[in-house]
């Protein structure tokens, strides 16, 4: 699956790093920067928790 | 289970219904919603939207297409009216009765408000769209209430050239919630754009002039925006036996009831990590809290996991980005442990006993705060977290 962000919407929670530290981080204002696009399986639950707690409804998963 | 009914299409209604289908759950899920909008998100509204930067469109929650994925009975535009746990169904205001074998309850909270017509609220997509066609250069505006909301409403109304009025009955904005000079200084935000703070001043009601003030002075406005907190949404709970006191009360498992739960702006409930009930309206707890919710609904009890989240809070005002973690609320001592309120760029640290309960920070880059986030989500102790070389500040 890949993995979309839209950082202009991105409120620079952290909550995304919290549940996937090795798919996202943030640049210094606090920006989501994704680290990888692409996610197996073995990351596909941490990655969907991202999605699910983003409170700005900034990520998205798709299927390819 | 079969059916499922969640009350409360907002942001902890939403993260409950799409975590039951991920966890497996298979059968009818019935969310209902008075709003007829799908679920969209509120903190734009005091930001982006009353700025007018963003259109209506971007506050979707969800896509219509990740929407009809969760296969809901949606039922929008119909409030619940009534809650049987005996006969296990929700009354809507359409007169129809939904059984149910689960329910989560999130409907959030509505605005307090003040004697007198035709002041403003911001809570819906309506409010904001209604306030910010009235925010045009020159006019001037009366906030009640120097809280979060009301302190970035009364900003992006100063961007948009409107002259702002603030009204706080208490001595120190928000003291009473993140210290008196934290508070102080986020006052000292709007002084000096010309925002014209006045704090210690009493609001007894609207007028058509503006608002009138404890000692009976007019102020005049042309517009008034009440921003004095709100109140947890359980009317329609009244007679079903669920036990409310500023909200719908839980336990640690943000259970109400046998297979009642509840979650987000509504639900009181026991956090264990802070050893009180608490009832939080963040944005992120009531995803996390809809998401719990949903899980130990399905779990076998044994299998039930406290929710036991470091709350999170974020505001913009102007150009400064506050963030906030933990329960700050009730807090011993306030210490500024990096950077300078002065320069509006640093963190302070908050103790409640001997523990780290809590951090705000601003302007302030991830990492220096995540490791405050982890000093509190441990139950760290003060004395190992804050160096007793840092100079104390009265809270
Ligand atoms: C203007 C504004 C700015 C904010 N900014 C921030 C911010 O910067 N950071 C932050 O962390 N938080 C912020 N918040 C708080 C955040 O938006 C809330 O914590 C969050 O919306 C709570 O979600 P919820 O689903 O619990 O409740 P709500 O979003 O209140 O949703 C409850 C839903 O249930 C509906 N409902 C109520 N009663 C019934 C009924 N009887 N039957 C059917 N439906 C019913 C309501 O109409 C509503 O649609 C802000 C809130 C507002 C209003
Ligand atoms: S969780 Fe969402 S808002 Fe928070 S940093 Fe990640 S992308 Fe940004």
């Amino acid at each position: 699956m890949k993995v979309e962000l839209e950082a202009d919407k991105c409120v620079a929670s952290g909550q995304c790093v919290l549940a996937a530290m090795d798919v996202f981080d943030q640049d210094d204002d606090g920006i989501a920067i994704l680290l990888e696009e692409q996610v197996g399986e073995d990351r596909l639950d941490d990655v969907k928790e991202a999605v699910a707690v983003c409170p700005a409804a900034a990520i998205r998963l798709v299927e390819q | 289970m079969r059916r499922i009914v969640v009350v409360g299409a907002s942001a902890a209604g939403l993260a409950a219904a799409e975590t039951l289908r991920r966890e497996g759950y298979d059968g009818t899920l019935t969310l209902v919603g008075d709003e007829p909008l799908a679920p969209y998100d509120r903190p734009p509204l005091s930001k982006q939207i009353l700025a007018a930067e963003w259109e209506p469109e971007r506050l979707a929650l969800r896509t219509p297409d990740t929407l009809a994925a969760l296969d809901l009975d949606l039922r929008l535009g119909v409030a619940a009216t009534g809650l049987e746990p005996a006969d296990r169904t929700v009354g809507l205001a359409d007169g129809s009765a939904l059984p149910y074998d689960g329910l989560v309850i999130a409907t959030g909270v509505r605005p307090r408000r003040l004697p007198g017509e035709g002041a403003h609220v911001l809570r819906t997509l309506d409010d904001a769209l209604a306030l910010r066609e009235r925010l045009t250069p020159g006019r001037r505006l009366v906030v009640v209430g120097a809280g979060f909301l009301g302190a970035e409403a009364a900003a992006v109304a100063w961007q948009l050239g409107v002259h702002v009025t603030l009204l706080e009955p208490a001595p120190v904005p928000l003291a009473h919630a993140i210290g008196t000079e934290v508070g102080q200084m986020l006052g000292q935000a709007h002084l000096k754009r010309g925002v014209d703070l006045r704090c210690g001043v009493t609001v007894t009601e609207v007028t058509d002039a503006g608002v009138r003030l404890g000692d009976g002075e007019v102020i005049e406005a042309d517009e008034v925006l009440v921003a004095i907190g709100s109140l947890p949404n359980t009317r329609w709970l009244d007679g079903s036996g669920l036990t409310v006191g500023d909200g719908v009360v839980c336990d640690e498992y943000c259970r109400a009831a046998e297979n009642v739960y509840a979650a987000g702006d509504v639900a009181r409930w026991y956090n264990p990590l802070f050893g009180t009930s608490m009832r939080i309206e963040h944005r992120t707890t009531a995803a996390e809290q809809g998401m719990a919710a949903a899980r130990n609904l399905l779990a076998a009890p044994q299998a039930r996991k406290p929710f036991a989240p470091v709350p999170y809070f974020w505001s913009d005002q102007y150009d400064m980005k506050i963030q906030a973690f933990g329960y700050l609320r009730g807090h011993d001592e306030v210490t500024v442990v990096e950077g300078d309120l002065a320069d509006s760029r640093f963190v302070a640290a908050y103790r409640s006993g001997d523990r780290v309960t809590g951090a705000l920070a601003v302007g302030m880059p991830p990492k220096a705060i995540r490791q405050w986030r982890q000093a509190i989500a441990t139950g760290a102790t003060w004395h190992d977290s804050v160096s007793t070389t840092v100079p104390a500040v009265e809270s």
